[in-house]
């Protein structure tokens, strides 16, 4: 193959002869050029980092939710409890209810941006004015943090003087939906501003999707006669297909954890009709400081996530045109 | 089928491609017109907070709506940005965090990246894999353990708290290993033979090659730091090291009466840096955000 490659190999041959008893390796040193240590050299920084904020903070939080501990106590006061908590969390109504509102934020919301996403995406892959601006302005409101977001949308959606119950009186609704005052509203109300948030980053991805698509397919499906429709469901959507099944993987898993927008916006309320699981254990571990209880709701997240994402993978497979 | 042959030396060529052409053209604006509509709604809610930010508190609210605000009031501004809680305090934080996490994050998974995909090692390929396993691990769970590792190493409500967790990232590596595996290996080889230490060969040779991927990373983790609100909201109590996001909260909740103007005016005022990161680096930025995407 190479120089360096060829001359550490003759000297390995060389020393192999001389020392006798039959060495059934090559010396390590220096296969590819350098010492078999330089690599992990330039691992360690990761390494480190990995293990000091990932790897022990998982396996602590898998400890500690089998622990009854909290604040004040320190790390002293911590406790083997055993499947306590666990116990607990079956028995308890608000865990249950919590985790059907993350089914409904994630499990609707996700599949309804990415739609909407795909819908844009697509529509903005076409030729017409202005294309690249249009773009930009849909992609916008994924640069907003949470906060600035969450103080304009609570005040758009206003019940009595927001801009949104304002257009919908004036175009003929009379009772227009209370939005973040009623319990039946808030939670989706705050899917329709998540669709707000994050569809232009998904049309973004799939413009990018589609200019990588190969051409070839779309001639050959004219050349078969195709019509649009056709050509949509045939070419484009099966091409669409890995990124998107990864794309509602990772957005499901973003939307289950974060509790950024909710405790911002609503803090779960009214009453509990917008506690989401990770705003529910949030409020347990940093509101009331049990630390063990908000371990064990993390872990039930972190399974449920695993569920959720091998049954994507395993819909995905043999579906996508090339994967 | 008959008739279309006999009909079809009528129309001249050229009078059908004309035809063609200018529905084309109508295609092609009223497209325009409809994205442009559904775009407003979308851009609605900026064109409100900038213009509500112009207004007194009590003509927020006023019916109709008057969307270029009379009087117009600066007072909302010079409040947030002079007043007793200025959000330069937050905004010097926020850099320092940006900053600190740019840098140390990309020299971190650069290193890593520059190994992953250039050299060899035994057990390579598994080691990444289980690296990028790391990235299902839902950050809920991190949460308390992370919290309870700060407040025992003595950095729980410092600005190290938002900057630590932030220096591995297994999207960059990934990104920065694809880049470096697709660049040449001869260039690395040469240099071997001509005696160049390993250090050398990375920084002098492959490292500069990276510089676009690492450009296009700087202004990813730029916006994702800049607008991070839960670590701040778990780890920061101490209003002097607030970061933009959770020091915007102080205008919503004070003592339960909501200063609308301010709030508005803090808003508007923190997504101005992101914009015009945005602004310059647009294809940049949608560029590595639709590779981080497809992957």
């Amino acid at each position: 193959m190479t120089v360096t490659e060829a001359v550490t190999t003759q000297a390995g041959r060389a020393s192999r002869s001389a020392r006798l008893p039959t060495p059934r390796r090559k010396p390590r040193a220096l296969v590819n050029g350098y010492r078999w240590w330089i690599p992990w050299l330039f691992l360690t920084p990761t390494i480190v980092a990995v293990a000091v904020f990932l790897i022990v903070p998982l396996f602590a939080g898998l400890f500690i939710a089998f622990t009854d501990w909290n604040v004040v106590s320190g790390i002293e006061g911590i406790r083997w409890v055993g499947a306590a908590n666990f116990q607990e969390l079956i028995g308890d109504p608000k865990f249950w209810s919590s985790l059907g509102r993350t089914l409904f934020y994630a499990g609707v919301g996700t599949p309804l941006t990415v739609a909407v996403g795909v819908a844009l995406g697509i529509a903005l892959n076409r030729p017409m004015p202005a294309r690249g601006l249009l773009r930009a302005i849909f992609f916008l409101p994924s640069l907003v943090n949470t906060v600035a977001a969450g103080t304009v949308w609570l005040l758009l959606l206003h019940p009595t003087s927001g801009l949104v119950n304002d257009t919908l009186r004036a175009i003929g609704l009379s009772e227009p939906p209370k939005w973040f005052v009623s319990q039946e509203w808030a939670l989706p109300a705050i899917v329709l501003m998540s669709v707000w948030i994050g569809a232009g980053y998904v049309a973004v991805l799939v413009i990018a999707a589609l200019q990588d698509m190969p051409e070839e397919l779309y001639e050959a499906a004219t050349l078969d006669g195709a019509g649009a429709l056709r050509k949509f469901t045939t070419v484009t959507l099966p091409g669409l297909v890995p990124m998107l099944t990864f794309l509602l993987i990772t957005s499901f898993i973003g939307r289950s954890q974060s509790f950024g927008l909710i405790q911002f916006m609503t803090s779960g309320g009214p009453g509990e009709s917008t506690t989401v699981l990770s705003y529910y254990m949030y409020e347990v571990g940093f509101h009331s400081y049990r630390f063990g209880y908000a371990a064990a709701i993390g872990v039930m997240s972190m399974l449920g996530v695993l569920v959720m994402s091998v049954a994507l993978f395993r819909l995905q497979r043999g579906r996508g045109l090339y994967t | 089928m008959s008739t279309e042959i006999i009909e079809a030396p009528l129309v001249s060529p050229r009078a059908g491609y004309l035809r063609r052409k200018r529905r084309e053209r109508v295609v092609w604006w009223l497209t325009g017109l409809i994205m442009a509509m559904i775009a407003m709604l979308f851009l609605t809610p900026f064109l409100w907070m900038v213009s509500s930010s112009l207004k007194n508190n009590v003509d927020i609210f006023e019916i109709p709506l008057r969307w270029i605000p009379d009087p117009m009031v600066w007072s909302n501004y010079i409040s947030v940005w002079f007043g007793e809680r200025s959000m330069v305090r937050y905004f010097s934080n926020s850099t320092i965090v940006v900053i600190a996490t740019i840098i140390g994050q990309l020299v971190v998974v650069t290193l890593a990246g520059y190994a992953f995909g250039q050299l060899k090692f035994k057990g390579q390929h598994v080691l990444f894999l289980a690296f990028l396993a790391t990235s299902m691990v839902p950050g809920q769970l991190l949460l308390v353990p992370r919290f309870m590792f700060f407040r025992q190493i003595g950095l729980y409500d410092t600005l190290w708290a938002l900057i630590l967790p932030g220096l591995a990232s297994v999207f960059s590596t990934f990104l920065l290993r694809q880049h470096f595996a697709s660049a040449p290996r001869e260039l690395g080889e040469a240099a071997r033979i001509d005696g160049a230490s390993e250090w050398r060969i990375f920084f002098h040779i492959y490292l500069p090659l990276a510089r676009p991927m690492l450009a296009a990373l700087a202004i990813l983790i730029f916006d994702a730091t800049w607008n991070d609100y839960e670590s701040a909201l778990i780890m920061i109590t101490d209003e002097s090291k607030f970061t933009i996001p959770l020091g915007l909260t102080r205008f919503m909740s004070e003592d339960g009466t909501v200063s609308l103007g301010p709030a508005l005016a803090g808003s508007v005022s923190s997504l101005i840096p992101v914009l015009i990161v945005f602004l310059i680096f647009q294809r940049q930025f949608m560029h590595s955000m639709s590779r981080a995407g497809l992957r």
